[in-house]
């Protein structure tokens, strides 16, 4: 061939292969990687809707005989387990890796194989939780996991255990990608891409990052302390010894209230890609919105004990907690102005993905405004532990988190695959997801208000409660038909939808100028950024034209570009931190040294992976 | 001819001009001093909350035996391994400088410029620090305290324990640079090897400066 005569020499190349199974399982690629994240995020909201709808069937009317009161224990810390660490994070970082180096100019992120072994911890990590289900052994103490309840002294089996071995392995994922996505935005932006002409997703993705940093070393901890109590006889959550009961909760919310705006960054980020794409017109107040993202995640940190004003801590620290927690409603109220003064005057396009962008917009302030009112100590003191709490942080995180992500996948499902959702099966899906939401939560504000307890597995019937519980089981129903025409668009569309073309929407940010699905090495040149819109920008176009998708695509040999090689090795590492920590359950099987003999083989087996991964060269000589 | 636009197709330099793994490494740092933050405010909370000793600054009246435990930090011992350390770390910048600088001829040939000899030191140190803590938990388990007696010994030997940990990697990865600079010789190239490993290794030195103030000497 004549390129190959030209081209110049190259020691150790060796081709790999781009589809099939093994190019998956080897692949170092973000975009594959975020696909990765998508359909196995995807999948475990299959599951965990299933753990909710039969919850719901339990709870349709008084006296329920579905499942048990244990099962329903099981089922309502999975749902809750699964839907924030399965689904909305893992969701969010399938954004995360598709869209952060193509919004920023980047060939790939900074550690290409970090990224891979981010993947698989979560998805044998995510494996390892449910495994719980089938030895019949789930967890059981709540997505918070108090203690001393979940100590052995009152939780003996190994559903706890599960739970916190889980939780360790899901957090060595999201810690490790939290590094790489922060020196990717840092150190990777092309020319001209300063700080303050970075996509909004990519700032407020940023801002997550370094929530992740601080906020998950806390729980780390927690956990460790937890694992000790329960495997070594550590005295840390035992109130005899002098353990403190509140140091759970307090460490947990350290964690756990910066998580709240883990879970809702992201789609804030893609409701305001979504937006001024299809108004036609810039983000309102963008710099405002990207100093109100920093604001929430700072104000983040000193709320934490909002979540704790039923143990008493005294008028004072309940004083500043109220205080500290009614300031996040000004950063936030920001946002939802912006968004609406976005709209205002633009030549507005309804497509799926607007319309749950514009639902996110109206519902999360349903949320939010039922989140100010138990902001009030004296007020929370009469909704805690009701379902006016779950009829709250459903708001937020399905109504807001959920509908921007589910808008975030209509938009950006033409640059993944190449093809459009249909828009009219995406119409059935909204609609009924929409009605649905809607009639699942809303009532539960007033059986809340009704003085209904969370997390009891049944009542009585003379409570005045049944319409409201029925009201919210039809909206769970309702949602599973919508989840059912969302995964039909999914299969159908991937298969056989509309040809997008590079640009379908006409947008504006540098995702959009490369072919749609990107090529392997996304950008031919790396482009000069000269503006926040450069599509936009007849001015200065960023995009050079050979770059535009015309004739067959060129491989990233073709072009001389050095691409990471494919490698199995992160897999591995990752398999084996996952059974290290998994061989910890023995110890209460009575097998302490086999525990022990299981945590330091696979210790130092995933040490001579880790070994033969770091002086494997990324990619080869050129 | 359109890959003629495309003459040169290296990687572009990073925005910061700083590599990747440097960036990174603070990162990290980042978030160690939030789990350190965690390991050291429980230290703290349950600081005299424990009901039975031996305690770390007061001795301890067994009520049941009339045994007397004595207090059980023994600071000059611990005064010695913090020395050490706090050396290791001398002999981590010398490392570094070494390997930023071994093409220039003051260097040549002479001790400073001899990059595996202080790597070595510095991993020595480490592991004479390791042996000290070794050294310390032992005697700790003979004279009553274990993880399980008290919350004192359950946040000490956690903390400690932890520190150790991050101590023992810290070694771990200086005798791999150590390998890698007998086998093919580190030099400024490739110094950001030693730089991040040097990172680490100041920051796991800077905690146990907080967790020798905050343990051992204020009681």
């Amino acid at each position: 061939m004549a390129t190959a005569a030209v081209s110049p020499p190259q020691p150790h190349v060796k081709e790999y292969p781009t589809n099939g199974v093994w190019s998956w399982l080897a692949t170092v690629d973000h975009k594959r990687i975020g696909m990765l994240y998508l359909v196995t995020a995807l999948c475990w909201f299959a599951v965990g809707g299933l753990e909710a709808v039969i919850m719901r069937m339990q709870l349709q009317g008084p006296n329920g005989h579905v499942v048990s009161a244990e099962t329903f224990n099981q089922l309502f810390t999975m749902h809750g387990t699964t839907m924030i660490f399965l689904v909305v994070m893992p969701l969010s970082a399938a954004f995360f890796n598709f869209l952060i180096p193509l919004q920023i100019g980047a060939r790939d992120v900074a550690f290409p194989r970090l990224n891979a072994f981010s993947y698989w911890v979560f998805l044998f990590g995510s494996l390892f939780l449910n495994f719980s289900w089938i030895v019949g052994s789930a967890p059981n103490g709540g997505w918070f996991g108090y203690a001393p309840l979940t100590t052995l002294a009152f939780s003996p089996g190994l559903n706890i255990d599960f739970w916190l071995l889980g939780l360790q392995i899901l957090g060595v994922s999201s810690l490790a990608a939290a590094f790489n996505f922060i020196t990717t935005i840092i150190n990777m932006r092309a020319p001209g891409m300063t700080l303050m002409r970075m996509p909004m997703f990519t700032w407020m993705s940023f801002v997550v990052q370094f929530l992740l940093v601080l906020a998950f070393p806390v729980i780390t901890i927690a956990l460790v302390f937890l694992q000790f109590d329960r495997f070594f006889g550590t005295t840390f959550y035992t109130p005899g010894a002098g353990g403190d009961p509140l140091l759970w909760q307090h460490l947990f919310w350290v964690f756990g209230h910066p998580e709240v705006y883990i879970l809702i960054l992201p789609a804030f980020g893609l409701v305001s890609e979504i937006l001024p794409t299809f108004s036609r017109k810039p983000l309102f107040g963008y710099a405002v919105m990207v100093f109100s993202g920093i604001l929430i995640a700072f104000l983040g940190f000193g709320v934490w004990a909002h979540h704790m004003f039923a143990v008493g801590m005294g008028p004072i620290a309940d004083s500043l907690f109220a205080v500290s927690t009614m300031l996040i409603a000004i950063p936030t109220g920001v946002k939802i102005f912006n968004w609406i003064f976005t709209m205002w005057g633009g030549t507005i396009r309804f497509t799926v993905a607007m319309k749950y962008a514009i639902a996110l917009v109206g519902l999360f302030v349903i949320g939010g405004i039922s989140g100010v009112m138990h902001a009030s100590p004296p007020a929370d003191l009469q909704q805690t532990d009701t379902y006016f709490i779950v009829a709250h942080f459903h708001y937020v995180l399905v109504a807001g988190s959920l509908m921007g992500l589910w808008g975030g996948i209509y938009y950006y499902f033409p640059k993944i695959t190449g093809r459009l959702l249909s828009e009219k099966i995406g119409n059935w899906h909204f609609w009924l997801n929409f009605i649905g939401v809607n009639l699942t939560f809303m009532p539960m504000h007033w059986s809340g208000l009704y003085g209904m307890p969370r997390r009891i597995y049944t009542y009585p019937t003379d409570q005045g409660w049944d319409l409201f519980n029925m009201m919210s089981s039809v909206g769970a129903y309702l949602q599973v038909v919508a989840g059912l025409f969302f995964a039909y668009n999914i299969i159908k569309s991937w298969r056989g939808g509309q040809i997008a073309g590079d640009n379908p929407w006409g947008a504006p940010s540098l995702e959009w100028s490369i072919p749609s699905p990107a090529p392997d090495y996304n950008f031919a040149q790396i482009p000069t950024v000269t503006s926040r819109y450069p599509l936009w920008d007849v001015a200065s176009p960023a995009v050079p034209s050979d770059a535009i998708s015309s004739g067959p695509l060129k491989t990233s040999r073709e072009l001389g570009i050095p691409m990471p090689n494919p490698t199995i090795r992160p897999l591995f590492v990752a398999l084996f931190l996952v059974l290290m920590f998994a061989s910890l359950l023995l110890i209460h099987k009575d097998m302490f040294w086999v525990a022990i003999g299981g945590v330091i083989t696979f210790a130092l087996a995933m040490t001579l992976t880790l070994y033969s991964w770091l002086l494997t060269p990324l990619e080869d000589a050129h | 001819m359109t890959t003629a636009a495309v003459p040169h197709q290296a990687h572009p330099p990073t925005t910061t001009g700083l590599d990747h793994r440097k960036v990174a490494i603070w990162a990290f740092i980042g978030s160690e001093c939030m789990l350190f933050a965690s390991l050291i405010s429980t230290y703290l909370i349950y600081k005299g909350k424990s009901v039975v000793g031996p305690f770390p600054h007061e001795s301890w009246t067994d009520p049941a035996t009339g045994h007397v435990l004595q207090p059980i930090l023994n600071i000059p011992v611990t005064s010695m391994s913090t020395f050490v350390l706090l050396m290791s770390s001398l002999f981590m910048v010398l490392a570094l400088e070494a390997v930023e600088n071994k093409n220039k001829p003051a260097y040549q040939g002479t001790l400073r410029g001899n990059s595996s000899f202080w790597l070595m030191a510095t991993a020595l140190a480490g592991a004479t620090f390791l042996g000290f803590q070794a050294f310390e938990f032992t005697s700790f388990v003979h004279e009553g305290l274990t993880i399980r007696r008290n919350l004192f010994g359950s946040s000490f030997f956690t903390l400690t324990g932890f520190h150790g940990a991050h101590v023992t990697a810290g070694v771990l990865w200086l005798l791999t640079l150590y390998s890698i600079d007998k086998k093919r010789g580190l030099g400024p190239k490739d110094a950001v090897l030693v730089d991040i490993c040097a990172l680490y290794w100041h920051f796991v030195d800077v905690v146990w400066i907080a967790i020798f103030t905050l343990v051992y000497l204020i009681s």
